[in-house]
């Protein structure tokens, strides 16, 4: 099947004809793939591919309906995780299980069978971080840490473990690229120290640069098996997504008459309302209409926090946020929208949609000053369902219908509703944190799009990412939030990711973060 | 192995059928229950559900009873329904309820012995003003200072207590009681009485006004942007807040609302049925509220049915014990299964029980 290229084809792991299928899904069927020893072996599709059931099945989090599993020439079929790693198998999560309130050599015991002594385990951490150049202090607090260095947390607890094949899911989505950079040379080292790595990823140049091979899932079936290095990026893509794809279309800039911006931070300053936030410090930009404003930043560098003060859940002083010149800083979520802005929040369930709810009320949550939905108060839910129903229509959100509850539907489909729900209300300022954040790649141009056209129509856009490829796409001008500061901000155009890198912070608690400051 | 799976949406189905079969299961526990008591288990449920409405012997009384005792509870349960949906829990309106019926009767007993047709309306405002004005102490220190409202509501229902006994002996007690405690009967002080409306029903203005409580919180519920963000802030507090709904302004009102009601109940409490502000006036309508807002499921047609079934339980209940001698305490607990179930089977509208086998890969 895949061929490894550097190392002795010895096959550590091989799948075969796995299956497993949930009610009215099938997530993976018939799916075969090897992985050799010290092999870093790539597993690339979109979302809702089968990429996590299939590793959660290797890490004993879900048990396959058929087909086995072989490590290192033995049947393997663990009941839990416990037992994947006691046969050395390790896994790095999307979202950590970390405490913040509990040091790092502490939340590392807390992850282990029979845990050391705590000095020696501190010493240990230390050596083992050392040794593959993650530096980490290990009585530092997790609370007090970057989001490049909870992942080291989670690496160096997997590294103490020994383990033959390390599982990393979507590892650089909250890493800057000197981040990314060593990473990347941590895990070449232990590749070459004979361990496999199973890296999971839609990031296509990453995986052209680090991986041996690549398995290439779509719909829950292997479509193809491949050396990353000898394919392009967009060869790769096409392979994932089954179809063409074309970069989003943007209009010439139309002239708009130079009124006062529409959007307008002046030395925004604001403690977290999010325990362990960050607190934002003298922010300050202005966004003219028809003119799309990226803000990239590592997460946690205090984007959630950016998204509130806009939206209006936070307040600041009334001089702090302008639009058109007025004053609005002390105003709430339902007098902004008045004044013609929309929110799209990062965390769909919860913050921007009510997960119990259905549809059309969650429609009705945010559109209800916009789209006029209330009359004297009472609520007209035959404008609210056909609103709800224009909304499912044109960013093809695929549902049984409006009175489904959001919490039912998948993360990427959920997310077109909850973006369709923002740019459909005519809006004069649009703030959005993460807009293609668990969508598929057709769906991404498509949102991308959406926003390109509302700036064509005139209004001032604010995108918050961690995806640069979101920013560099569709932004004019561009920013990066590094602990809750704005950097200057740069035209888009002619920015070197090396550049966006530093902007972003650089390697948060390395050496090289203080070149360029 | 039993295994439970969520459901992604709640079950319709099992929304309406959980309370059906909780009652059902209460009946096979309970009996069991009387069984083991040496009580005859079909004799004693019949006794409880069947006797009160349609035994020749006893409906003519107890019939009439079966609105006296869910008017108030359906009353309170409804503007306590309001704050639970919304998250805010007012534990304390068993208080309410008791200073509605002070500040009520004493607006009333000012005016004694006037004939003034205005002294009933001026009452019923008073006792809805007594009570929100009790809710208003837990609502504003949770806003003003962040205390928690469940606690401070409860042990505001003890302090009302006292206020009550004091009152019982001291300014309401009737000058004309032989120094007996207890006020003057309001009842039987035409321009302060809350009489029976029709004949044999047990219909007073308390139950009329438990039956507009439920249809206006229907509609607040069901057609009102103010509804809709009371259930916003309970399901999701982030996203109500994201809504542009005010958390404070939202305690203030489901709270004032709350012990409005309660007050109000109180007050038709004490000129109808009661008669009269005595030491004994809080006869625990304001917990059993707690337990007919959740056995309604927090649903104002849910609560009107679970007022009905309630109060049902407590006169059936105290037939059980007058006919066939069974321990108050049996009729509690028979009580608390009802409640125990509904919470148990209401499992099932947001889960699926599967039967799972272990270990198979």
């Amino acid at each position: 099947m895949t061929q490894a290229g550097k190392h002795m084809a010895e096959e550590l792991l091989a799948i075969d004809g796995v299956t497993k299928a949930y009610p009215g899904v099938v997530a993976n069927s018939d799916v075969s793939f090897s992985i050799t020893k010290g092999e870093i072996h790539a597993l690339l599709g979109e979302n809702g591919a089968g990429k996590s059931t299939l590793v959660k099945m290797i890490y004993g989090l879900v048990k396959p309906d058929s087909g086995k599993m072989t490590l290192r020439g033995q049947s393997f079929a663990p009941a839990e995780p416990r037992a994947a790693r006691a046969s050395g198998v390790a896994m790095v999560f999307q979202h950590f299980s970390l405490f913040e309130a509990l040091t790092v050599a502490e939340n590392v015991a807390l992850g282990m069978e029979n845990p050391p002594q705590m000095r020696a385990l501190a010493a240990r951490i230390k050596e083992v971080s050392e040794d593959y150049g993650l530096p980490l202090d290990p009585d530092r607090m997790v609370g007090d840490l970057s989001a490049g260095e909870r992942q080291r947390v989670e690496i160096i607890r997997c590294l103490l473990q020994d383990p033959k094949l390390l599982i990393m899911d979507e590892p650089t989505s909250v890493l800057t690229p000197q981040e990314v950079e060593i990473l990347f040379k941590t895990l070449r080292q232990l590749s070459a120290e004979g361990t496999a790595i199973l890296y999971i990823s839609h990031k296509l140049e990453e995986i052209r640069a680090l991986c041996d091979g690549a398995t290439i899932l779509r719909r829950g079936k292997v479509v193809a098996s491949c050396i990353p290095a000898e394919k392009t990026a967009r060869e790769l893509a096409e392979l994932m997504v089954g179809a063409v794809l074309t970069p989003p279309a943007r209009a010439a800039k139309k002239a708009w008459p130079e009124t006062e911006a529409a959007l307008e931070v002046r030395g925004l300053s604001a403690t977290s309302p999010i325990p362990f936030g960050t607190a934002l410090k003298e922010i300050s930009f202005s966004v003219r209409r028809g003119e799309v404003l990226g803000i990239a930043g590592v997460a946690g560098n205090g984007q959630d926090e950016l998204l509130l003060a806009l939206s209006g859940e936070l307040r600041s002083d009334p001089q702090m946020v302008l639009s058109f010149g007025k004053p609005i800083g002390a105003l709430g979520p339902s007098e902004r929208r008045a004044a013609g802005f929309v929110a799209a929040p990062e965390d769909r369930l919860g913050h921007a949609a009510a997960p119990d709810m259905s549809l059309m009320e969650n429609a009705l949550l945010s559109g209800a000053v916009r789209k006029g939905l209330t009359r004297r108060g009472f609520i007209d839910w035959g404008a609210t369902a056909s609103w709800a129903e224009e909304i499912v229509a044109r960013f093809d959100v695929r549902t049984p219908g409006i009175s489904v509850a959001a919490r039912a539907l998948s993360g990427g489909n959920l997310q077109k509703f909850l973006m369709g729900r923002e740019l459909s209300q005519s809006p004069a300022v649009v703030v959005i944190n993460q807009p293609t954040w668990g969508v598929d790649a057709a769906a991404a141009a498509f949102i991308r799009q959406e926003i390109l056209n509302r700036a064509e129509e005139g209004a001032a856009v604010v995108v918050i990412s961690q995806d640069l490829d979101d920013l560099l796409e569709i932004s004019d001008r561009f920013a990066a939030l590094n602990e809750g500061r704005l950097s200057p901000m740069r035209p888009t155009e002619g920015l070197t990711v090396d550049e966006i890198g530093l902007m972003m912070g650089g390697a948060h608690g390395m050496e090289v973060a203080h070149h360029g400051h | 192995m039993l295994r439970l799976e969520k459901r992604p949406s709640p079950s319709r189905f099992w929304q309406m059928a959980t309370p059906v079969l909780a009652v059902v299961l209460t009946m096979i526990a309970g009996g069991l229950m009387f069984a083991l008591l040496g009580k005859n288990p079909v004799e004693a449920i019949r006794t409880i559900f069947y006797d009160p409405l349609f035994n020749p012997q006893f409906a003519a009384y107890s019939r009439p009873q079966l609105l006296v005792k869910a008017g108030p509870l359906i009353l309170i349960a409804i503007g306590l329904s309001l704050g639970f949906r919304a998250g805010i829990w007012n534990i304390g309106a068993e208080g309410q309820y008791i200073m509605g019926a002070i500040c009520g009767a004493a607006v009333g007993l000012a005016f004694y012995p006037s004939e003034s047709v205005l002294i009933f309306p001026a009452m019923v405002l008073a006792g809805a003003l007594g009570g929100w004005a009790w809710a208003m102490i837990p609502a504003i220190l949770k806003t003003r200072f962040r205390t928690n409202e469940i606690l401070v509501s409860l042990l505001l229902v003890y302090v009302a207590e006292a206020i009550l006994a004091s009152m019982a002996l001291g300014r309401l007690r009737n000058p004309e009681g032989g120094g007996f405690p207890g006020s003057r009967n309001l009842s039987k002080w035409e321009a302060s009485a809350n009489p029976e409306l029709i004949a044999g029903t047990g219909m007073h203005w308390g139950v009329v006004a438990a039956f507009i409580a439920v249809i206006a919180a229907y509609i607040l519920l069901q057609r009102h942007i103010l509804g809709f963000q009371i259930k916003l802030a309970g399901q999701a507090p982030r996203a109500a807040r994201f809504a542009g709904v005010a958390p404070t302004k939202l305690v203030v009102l489901c709270m004032g609302l709350s012990g409005g009601l309660a007050g109000l109940a109180g007050l038709f409490e004490v000129t109808g049925p009661a008669g009269q502000i005595s030491i004994d006036f809080g006869s625990g309508y304001g917990f059993t509220a707690i337990i007919v807002a959740f056995l309604g499921r927090l649903n104002p047609i849910g609560i009107l049915l679970a007022g009905l079934l309630m109060a049902l339980t407590y006169i059936g209940g105290e037939l059980a014990q007058f006919m066939l001698g069974l321990p108050s305490a049996a009729i509690q607990a028979f009580q608390g299964m009802l409640l125990f179930f509904l919470l148990a089977v209401d499992l099932l509208s947001n889960y699926r029980i599967r039967l799972a086998k272990r270990g198979v890969a």
